[in-house]
């Protein structure tokens, strides 16, 4: 599995660490939609949105559309952009 | 059939012709009293001691491929009970002292062979954490003996020792842990429930759970639709997509966790050995390869294969650990698919659904869990209350934040463990 960075282009695994599931963040106290985006997950089995990190490279967090059962990586942007 | 060694002599002396199939392959019926969904070690174990603790013997159990096919033909066959949190604690003690006794529960021999386990510590910290660790084990009951540096160098003497980074400066022994012939435990169980009237049905995947006003009323499959007044879901890695045919979201993220065997090599490991430092572990099968792995890849997936960059750290941490066995040759890896929770422990568990058990959240821990597991499920099947020793293990534990186990003390949030 090799990721391309949005800024540097396509990097070892190694340089790269997974940070969740690519949940938005719910406003406000401590409600049970907090215990869903904390705790409950959809764990799909095919496509799905993560967020990595670029630790060993630009530092930046993107978001990775990527294919659990075959590890195939169909998108990769900035968070937050 | 039982097995016995005048049976085996017999068949020896005949020709092996008189064995028979383990278990029956019957066709599903229209309805039982409990579906159990997935014919892993655990959903086995639980037929098993429904049928023997409780006498309930309507009871199917449903498996996608063929058993032993899952998680129970891919782990790399560890059994202990050196757990430190009550809750866990309990749980894993109940657990040994049932595979202690399965081979005569069962009449079958699943190799269990109590060589011990050896954790190895490396700093003054981690020689405080076993210690505290061992004093739990044997308050549980349990075994748990410190080794100095010089009474481990006489047991495990092919470490090294003196490596300038990782010093060994002991280990933690416990005798009781060990190994077992995965497999073995899968079909033992697969004929001791059989044998007691549970219907074993290969080949037959869950498609759907059917619900009614709130209650579980039977599931589909590939092979029809089976009514049923209770359905456990016990399916592991994939305990996130069943549980989603009836409306659920679980607290887990499934990962791949990677092991690895060598070619057979003469005795050379004796016990299991856990290197505090590196994320790896070894024991020696009786075939002779060497069986060894690490930590989770730490991503997703369903591949039931990893990356290369864990690989690549499972063999730094085992030549870091023990140089001898950079001579042998890696024969094949594998990986198998984790049911990850927040806080690392699992779930047995009623669901938000009437009718409708869970059993998941083993994390990499579910194989010396099959007895413990089986047993507690099974209880709570057939009572409708939690077994003593599996009350711990609650769905409503994350969204509470009561009775939390974090074994590692990391946090419970995903992604940790």
């Amino acid at each position: 599995m090799r990721l391309t960075c949005p800024h540097c282009g396509e990097r070892d695994l190694r340089e790269f660490t997974y940070g969740g599931a690519a949940l938005t963040r719910p406003e406000g106290d401590w409600s049970p939609i907090w215990d869903e985006y904390v705790h409950l997950r959809e764990n799909p089995a095919g496509r799905s949105r993560e967020f990595w990190q670029h630790g060993a490279g630009c530092s930046a967090w993107l978001v990775v559309e990527r294919d659990t059962v075959t590890h195939d990586i169909h998108a990769v942007t900035e968070a937050g952009a | 059939m039982r097995f016995g060694a005048l049976r085996i002599l017999k068949e020896g002396l005949t020709g092996n012709r008189g064995w028979g199939p383990h278990w029956r392959d019957p066709e599903p019926k229209p309805a039982y009293d409990i579906v159990i969904i997935g014919g892993g070690g655990h959903g086995l174990a639980t037929a098993f001691y429904l049928a023997r603790e409780h006498g309930l013997t309507n009871v199917a159990v449903l498996e996608k491929g063929y058993i032993g096919g899952g998680n129970v033909g891919r782990n790399t066959t560890i059994v202990r009970a050196n757990y430190f949190l009550p809750g866990n604690s309990e749980f894993y003690s109940h657990s040994l002292k049932l595979w202690e006794r399965m081979e005569s529960d069962l009449n079958y021999n699943v190799m269990h062979s109590q060589r011990g386990i050896i954790n190895l510590f490396h700093s003054d910290g981690q020689r405080d954490a076993i210690v505290r660790r061992g004093n739990a084990m044997i308050n549980q009951g349990d075994d748990a003996i410190l080794l100095d540096r010089e009474a481990l160098r006489k047991k495990l003497p092919y470490l090294n020792f003196d490596s300038g980074r990782f010093p060994i400066h002991g280990g933690l022994y416990h005798p009781r842990g060990g190994t077992a012939r995965h497999d073995a435990v899968a079909w033992g169980f697969a004929r001791g429930a059989s044998d007691r009237g549970v219907d074993i049905i290969q080949n037959c995947e869950v498609t759907g759970i059917d619900t009614e006003a709130g209650r579980v009323t039977g599931v589909q499959t590939t092979r029809g639709a089976i009514r049923a007044r209770k359905v456990a879901i016990v399916t592991a890695g994939r305990s996130g997509q069943v549980a989603s045919l009836a409306g659920l979201r679980l607290p887990i993220e499934s990962h791949v966790l990677q092991a690895f065997v060598t070619e057979g090599l003469k005795p050379v490991i004796d016990n299991v050995v856990t290197f505090g430092m590196g994320h790896f572990y070894i024991s020696q099968s009786d075939k002779g390869g060497l069986v060894f792995g690490g930590d989770l890849d730490f991503y997703p997936s369903y591949a039931q294969r990893g990356n290369l960059p864990t690989v690549e750290h499972v063999m730094e941490a085992g030549m870091t650990l023990m140089p001898m066995i950079g001579r042998a040759r890696v024969l094949r890896s594998w990986g198998g698919i984790m049911d990850m929770t927040p806080d690392g422990s699992p779930i047995i568990d009623k669901a938000p659904v009437e009718g409708l058990y869970l059993d998941c959240g083993w994390c990499y821990g579910g194989f010396k869990a099959v007895p413990g597991s089986g047993f507690a499920l099974a209880h709570l099947l057939a009572t409708d209350r939690p077994h003593d020793s599996a009350a711990g293990f609650r769905l409503d534990r994350f969204e509470t934040g009561r009775g939390l186990m974090d074994e590692e003390g990391k946090g419970a949030q995903h992604n940790l463990h």
